[in-house]
This record gives structure tokens, C-alpha cells and sequence, in this order.
């Protein structure tokens, strides 16, 4: 017998929380126990007084499910606002840093950076054999310079997962 | 300052345990003048015990236990409590705040395990909290959909000389369930209701937990439309058995009419429902040609299953309020929907809840006969019924009238066995005058049976009435369904003499053996002073119909034990 699981689309959603311990285990939980996917989570405080929380999380599933994991996602107690950036389409900007460790020596090397360049990477730190970049950008960008840095003698990779807010003057 | 919260809470209650990390809450219970302290014998027991003050009562069960082993046991009884929307705080001791995180002596991570079965739940580090926090968990565990709230209490911060702080009115920054229903919702409702040529009303616990003026509202509106009306098993009581418009439960092992209605109709007014897939069955075939509305305190409820045409996001109570309001105001008359009854009259006409039976004196008791007589013999004592789970359960549920909302208390969504003797225990105390009597399993029973001596200790004339089959009995029942009777472990095997067992902890103890005895037993049970426990055997290869077996369509019920067949195939199996 087999167990299907359904495609679907990408959403990005920002969810503003109580700063308090145990929201973060409670948000993933929920997403582990009803069988959603989390492809990014980023999380930082976002206020001046430390109390409340900005969650990103990039996830994927049929707008049902979509629509399902908004309404469990509101009901949770610390949760004040749940987003789907992605509901009206292109009408968010979405953005990731990553630090790319790059080793190698002669052409390997110019042409990582030559590379780099093109991507506006900046170089962060640099040896004789390596240099590690900074990049930012769309997921969809990251992917594609650390796909070519792996023809370029790539070492490591550390990514922050994906930032988004909406478009526009206001706020969320 | 944990006690003088509840007193200011209006506390009256605790059902508890004692332990280390808990000895000054207890010490400040000591003598206490206006909180009773419930001492159970297993701390499951306290949660199940909460949640039958709560079911009963409509306010919030409280428990308190301490930390490390208490908080486990308590596990199973705050998720039954999560799954069937009770309102319910537990206090749990934890080890000091310097302790935690060094596997002290009964220290557990009571917040990180209880995270996804309470509604919310809080780690108290600062004294100064303690008072803000336990209202709050108050106001979050009886608001919006009622829920299991924990509050872990370091054993420091217990003796701390904290500040005690009443918040003046509770707004929560961020958890504001919607209750009013948005007003163009309900008008657009009202006109789906007054057009339905055949609609049907399918109400769920949610109208229970929205208290008993909901349930007068509900009676209201289906004798204005004239429409038929079924529930959930939480939701019996919230509409009278015996009024015609009833067509009693639906689902698994609900009534052929209220199946067959709700897959024929063009119209479902769902109240504080979930559309579980007890209730559902096969979801491609669920109701296929009608239009849906749905009542719901809980957005995420809405759509997470069934998608419906209308949602109303708000207090049962209130959205049913709404609608008999817009009825008159925009003038609507019931339609007449006599070819709508005539073809439930039809299904009616099955009888779906006949059983075969001997009516010799000496002859075996069907099980749905004791629950019929049960019901009988206690008609105008308004009693409170609980249950354990299984096939009795669904005797009850089938056969037993309920009138009014608040006297079934039974496990719904986590169908937890050892739920309905401490549910009786906790319904009891709650109300101490009324008669009490839960119908139990004789293996469902055996689960939290210790709480004898609670009911000893406190004098309390709960009744316990076991349909004694010998068997899981609900186990034997899915194995011959689907496989083929092979009964890998579902016999009841070393069973106590429970009439000897009455004895022991100072009940009175009855049994009864053959039909000729029923009412008489039965009798003696009511007319005992004091704790009686029933050993009714009844017949043991009995099995619960109608059925809808796993998988199928509303439509696909099993009326009798002879349409049964002998295997399923996987996919079958894995929807068990
Ligand atoms: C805690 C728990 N364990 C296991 C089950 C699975 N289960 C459901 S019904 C049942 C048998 C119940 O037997 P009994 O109490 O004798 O009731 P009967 O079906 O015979 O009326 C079992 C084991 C359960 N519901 N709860
Ligand atoms: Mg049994």
C-alpha cells in the first residue's frame, strides 16, 4: 500500500509572536505534528523593547492546506498575526544572506572570484587559498552561485534562510 | 498566592495528588475554609475527574499535581481534555528554577511534553508572574474554544514573596477568539436555511461548551425551519431525544436516517462540529450534493476537512441567536418539507437500532437492552451518564434519551479507556444530589479502577454500571470485521470478582446474570444509599450496528451482523 502526499505551492508567511521561550518549539511542533512542510524558518526579535518576534517560514502545499496551516498557526496562543505574503502574488520583496567558503588556488580561484563579482558577492575574508563571500539575494539566486561555486572548489556554505516583508508604505 | 488565586477565581474544587514539588501549595490547602481538595488515587484520574466537573458544570475543572511522575500521568487526561474542547487548568509542581535542566529528582520537561496538548501552557520563573499568569490561564482555558491549560510552578518560586497582582480585566495582547458571528454571514446563512428544500441541522459539542441558553436556541431555530437535526457523540443532550425532529446520532455508529439524511440533503447547518472522520466516513462520498454552512468557534475547524460554502466564525450560542433574530426580521416561513420527511420517514422505517433478543426470564441480556432499561428506569431522575469506550459506549449513546445538555460525559476525540469512572467521580462531587451512574466496560473499568477508594474516602453514591461482555468487547468487534476472528489478545481474561471487589472497598456489590433480573438490578442500584457497583453480564459475542465500516460512504452502513464480511483489504486496515 501506498501512502500519497500531495504538490504544491510555495508561500511565504511572516508570523509576528510574543518574544517569549517555547514559541519557536511550539510554531515548529505544530508544523511536525499536522505533516506540513517548513523549507526556511528565520527568527529574530523585532521591536525595540524585546517583545515580539518576526517569524518567516517558507513552506509548500495545496492552497487548502495553505489556508489550514494560517488558521492553526492564529489560533496559537502567543501568535498575534499570521501573513501570507505570497497570497497576491509578486507583491513582496523576499531576501537571504549566505556565507560562501570558496578553497583553491590559480584559475580556480580568479574565476571564483570573476564569479562573484558578476553575482555581487562581496568577498568577507580572504587567505592565500580562500576566499568566503557574502551573498544576497533571492533563494532562487543563492542556489544558483553556490551551484556554480561547486565548480569553483566550494568548502561550505551557511545560509540564513529567507526574509520577506510586503511591498508598499504599509505595514504588515 | 497560587491558592489565593483560586479562591479569587472562584475556585471551589482541586483535584490533586500530593508530591515533593508541590508540598507548599498543599500545605496552604491545608484546613483550607472554601477549597476542597479531591485526593484521587493516580493522577490520570484527577484530569478525567476535572473534566467531569467541568462537562457537568460548564466551569473549569482544576487539577494539581506534582512534578516529574504527576505531570506524566497527567498527560493523558489534559490531551482527552484538548481533543474534546474541556476547560481545564493543571497546576504542576516543578523541581526549583536553580534545578532546571540537570535531570533533578523528579524533574521532566512538564512544558516541553504538555506544549502540544494543552491549549497553552506556561513555566512560571518569576513570582511576580504567578498571580497575572493564573488568571490569564483562566481566562485562556474558558475562552473561545475551551482547552487544557497548564502552569508549571517551580517549587521556589512557590515560597518566593512575590508580588500577587489581579489583572483588572483581561484582554490577552494576542489571543482574541472571534465570538460575535460577522452579521452579513448570518444573513447570508438565514437565506440558505429558509431556501433548503432538504436541509438538515448537525450539531457537535461545541453547542454544549457554548452552555445550556445555546442549547434552548438550537431548539429554538430547528422548530422554526422544521428541519430534521442529528449530532456528534459530544454532542448529545444539546436537543431532546424524543422530539420528532431527532434522528439521533450520526457517524460510525450512528443511525441509518441520520446518515442517509446527511448524504441526501441539499443543506448542512453544522454547529460546533468538526466533521471528524467518525462522523464523515469516506470523505469523496460525504454528503455529496449539499451546500454547507458551518457555526465554529475554532477558524482552523472551518475547512480543515469538508469545505463549506459559508463560514461563521463565532460562539454557537450567539451565532444561533443571530439566526432565529435575522429569521423574523427578514420574515421567513418554514417552508413545508414534507417529501423531505417522507423520504426520512423512510430511512426511519429500517429501525437501524433493533437488535436481536430472547425475552425468556433466564435469557442472555443483550447489552442494548440494559442500556434501554438503564434508561427506563431512570427517566425523570435526570441522571448524569459517563462512559468508558467501546462497544458500551456506543450502546449508550445509541440507546440511552438525553433531554437536556451537560448530563453525557463521555471521551470523544481521544477515546480514552479509564476516562469514564473518574469523569463519574469528578460529575459527582460537582453535583452531589443528583444520581450519577457511569456505564462502563469491564475492561475500560479495570483502567482506573484504584479510584474506588477516592469515592470511598468522599462518600460519594456513584453508580457503576459495567456491560460485562468478558471481551474488548469493540477489539473483538474490528477483528472479525477484519481479520477474519482472529482474537490476538481482546479476551478479558482474569477478571476480579467485582461484587467482591464492591466489598472490599465498602460498596455494595450486585450482579447481575439473566434478563428476568435487569429491572430489579437495576432497581436495587438506584435505591442503594452510597456506592453501588453493577456487574450486568450481558451477551458476549453482541456486536454494536449500525455500522459504517472504515473507509466506506454514509450510504454503505451495515445494518446487521449478517452483512458483515470477513477481510478488508489495506487500504481498509490503515483507516482503522
Ligand atoms: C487507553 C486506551 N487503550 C486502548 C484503547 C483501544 N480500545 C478501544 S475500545 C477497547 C476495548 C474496550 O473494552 P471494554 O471496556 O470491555 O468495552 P466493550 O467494547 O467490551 O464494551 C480498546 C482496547 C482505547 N480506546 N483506550
Ligand atoms: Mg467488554
Amino acid at each position: 500500500m501506498k501512502i500519497k502526499t500531495e504538490a504544491g505551492e510555495r508561500h511565504v508567511l511572516a508570523i509576528t509572536v510574543d518574544n517569549e521561550a517555547g514559541v519557536l518549539a511550539k510554531i515548529t511542533g505544530l508544523f511536525t505534528a499536522r505533516g506540513y512542510n517548513i523549507e526556511s524558518l528565520t527568527v529574530a526579535d523585532i521591536t525595540a523593547d524585546h517583545a515580539l518576534s518576526r517569524i518567516t517560514i517558507v513552506t509548500s502545499g495545496p492552497p487548502p492546506i495553505i489556508d489550514q496551516i494560517i488558521a492553526q498557526l492564529d489560533r496559537l496562543v502567543p501568535v498575534h498575526k499570521v501573513v501570507d505574503l505570497t497570497d497576491a502574488g509578486e507583491t513582496h520583496v523576499e531576501r537571504e544572506i549566505a556565507l560562501v567558503k570558496v578553497a583553491g588556488t590559480g584559475d580556480k580561484r580568479i574565476e571564483a572570484l570573476r564569479m562573484a563579482d558578476v553575482f555581487r558577492a562581496k568577498v568577507v575574508d580572504t587567505t592565500l587559498t580562500s576566499f568566503i563571500f557574502e551573498i544576497t539575494g533571492t533563494s532562487d539566486k543563492v542556489d544558483r552561485f553556490i551551484a556554480l561555486m561547486r565548480e569553483c572548489g566550494l568548502v561550505e556554505v551557511g545560509r540564513t534562510g529567507v526574509v520577506a516583508i510586503a511591498r508598499g508604505p504599509e505595514a504588515l | 498566592m497560587v491558592v489565593q488565586a483560586l479562591v479569587d477565581l472562584g475556585v471551589d474544587t482541586v483535584f490533586g495528588y500530593p508530591g515533593g514539588a508541590v508540598l507548599p501549595i498543599y500545605d496552604a490547602l491545608y484546613k483550607h475554609p472554601t477549597i476542597k481538595h479531591i485526593l484521587v488515587r493516580h493522577e490520570q484520574a484527577a484530569t478525567h475527574a476535572a473534566e467531569g466537573y467541568a462537562r457537568s458544570t460548564g466551569k473549569p475543572g482544576v487539577v494539581l499535581v506534582t512534578s516529574g511522575p504527576g505531570a506524566t500521568n497527567a498527560v493523558t487526561g489534559i490531551t482527552d481534555a484538548l481533543l474534546d474542547s474541556i476547560p481545564m487548568v493543571v497546576l504542576t509542581g516543578q523541581v526549583p528554577t536553580t534545578l532546571i535542566g540537570t535531570d533533578a529528582f523528579q524533574e521532566c520537561d512538564t512544558v516541553g511534553i504538555t506544549r502540544h496538548c494543552t491549549k497553552h501552557n506556561y513555566l512560571v520563573m518569576d513570582p511576580d508572574r504567578l498571580g497575572p499568569i493564573m488568571h490569564e490561564a483562566f481566562h485562556i482555558a474558558t475562552h473561545g474554544r475551551p482547552g487544557p491549560v497548564v502552569i508549571d510552578i517551580p517549587k521556589n518560586v512557590q515560597v518566593a514573596t512575590g508580588t500577587y497582582s489581579v489583572p483588572e480585566f483581561i484582554q490577552h495582547n494576542s489571543y482574541r477568539p472571534q465570538v460575535e458571528p460577522d452579521a452579513d454571514a448570518i444573513a447570508q446563512a438565514i437565506d440558505m436555511i429558509a431556501a433548503a428544500e432538504r436541509p438538515i441541522f448537525y450539531t457537535g459539542g461545541g453547542i454544549i461548551n457554548a452552555g445550556p441558553d445555546a442549547s434552548a436556541a438550537l431548539r429554538q431555530l430547528v422548530s422554526l425551519t422544521g428541519a430534521p437535526i442529528t449530532s456528534t457523540l459530544m454532542g448529545l443532550g444539546a436537543f431532546p431525544a424524543d422530539d420528532p425532529k431527532w434522528l439521533g446520532m450520526l457517524g460510525m455508529h450512528g443511525t441509518y436516517e441520520a446518515n442517509m439524511a446527511m448524504n441526501r440533503a441539499d443543506l448542512i447547518i453544522a454547529v460546533g462540529a468538526r466533521f471528524d472522520d467518525r462522523v464523515t466516513g469516506r470523505l469523496d462520498a460525504f454528503s455529496p450534493d449539499s451546500k454547507k454552512i458551518h457555526i465554529d468557534i475554532d477558524r482552523s475547524s472551518i475547512n480543515k476537512i469538508v469545505p463549506v460554502d459559508l463560514a461563521v466564525v463565532g460562539d454557537a450560542g450567539r451565532a444561533l441567536d443571530a439566526l432565529i433574530a435575522a429569521w423574523g426580521d427578514k420574515g421567513h416561513k418554514a417552508r413545508d418539507l414534507g417529501e423531505w420527511w417522507r423520504r426520512v420517514d423512510g430511512w426511519r422505517a429500517t429501525r437501524c437500532l433493533d437488535f436481536p433478543e430472547k425475552k425468556e426470564p433466564d435469557a442472555d441480556i443483550m447489552p442494548q437492552r440494559a442500556v434501554k432499561a438503564l434508561f427506563d428506569a431512570t427517566r425523570g431522575m435526570d441522571p448524569i451518564i459517563t462512559t468508558e469506550v467501546g462497544q458500551h459506549q456506543m450502546w449508550a449513546a445509541q440507546h440511552f434519551g438525553f433531554f437536556a445538555p451537560n448530563r453525557w460525559l463521555t471521551s470523544g476525540g481521544l477515546g480514552t479507556m479509564g476516562y469514564g469512572f473518574p469523569a463519574a467521580v469528578g460529575a459527582q462531587i460537582a453535583n452531589p444530589n443528583r444520581l450519577v451512574i457511569c456505564i462502563a466496560g469491564e475492561a475500560s473499568l479495570q483502567m482506573n479502577i484504584q479510584e474506588m477508594g477516592t469515592v470511598s474516602q468522599y462518600r460519594l453514591p456513584v453508580k457503576i454500571f459495567i456491560l460485562n461482555n468478558e471481551w474488548m468487547g469493540m477489539v473483538r468487534q474490528w477483528q472479525e470485521l477484519t481479520y477474519e476472528s482472529r482474537y490476538s489478545n481482546s479476551y478479558s481474561d482474569s477478571l476480579p470478582d467485582f461484587v467482591k471487589l464492591a466489598d472490599a472497598y465498602g460498596w455494595t456489590g450486585l450482579r447481575i446474570d439473566t434478563l428476568g433480573q435487569l429491572e430489579d438490578g437495576i432497581a436495587k442500584m438506584i435505591d442503594t444509599p452510597g456506592p453501588v457497583i453493577v456487574d450486568c453480564r450481558v451477551a458476549q459475542l453482541a456486536n454494536c450496528f449500525p455500522m459504517i465500516p472504515s473507509g466506506a460512504a454514509h450510504t454503505d452502513m451495515i445494518l446487521q451482523p449478517n452483512d458483515i464480511t470477513g477481510t478488508m483489504d489495506d487500504e481498509a486496515k490503515a483507516l482503522v
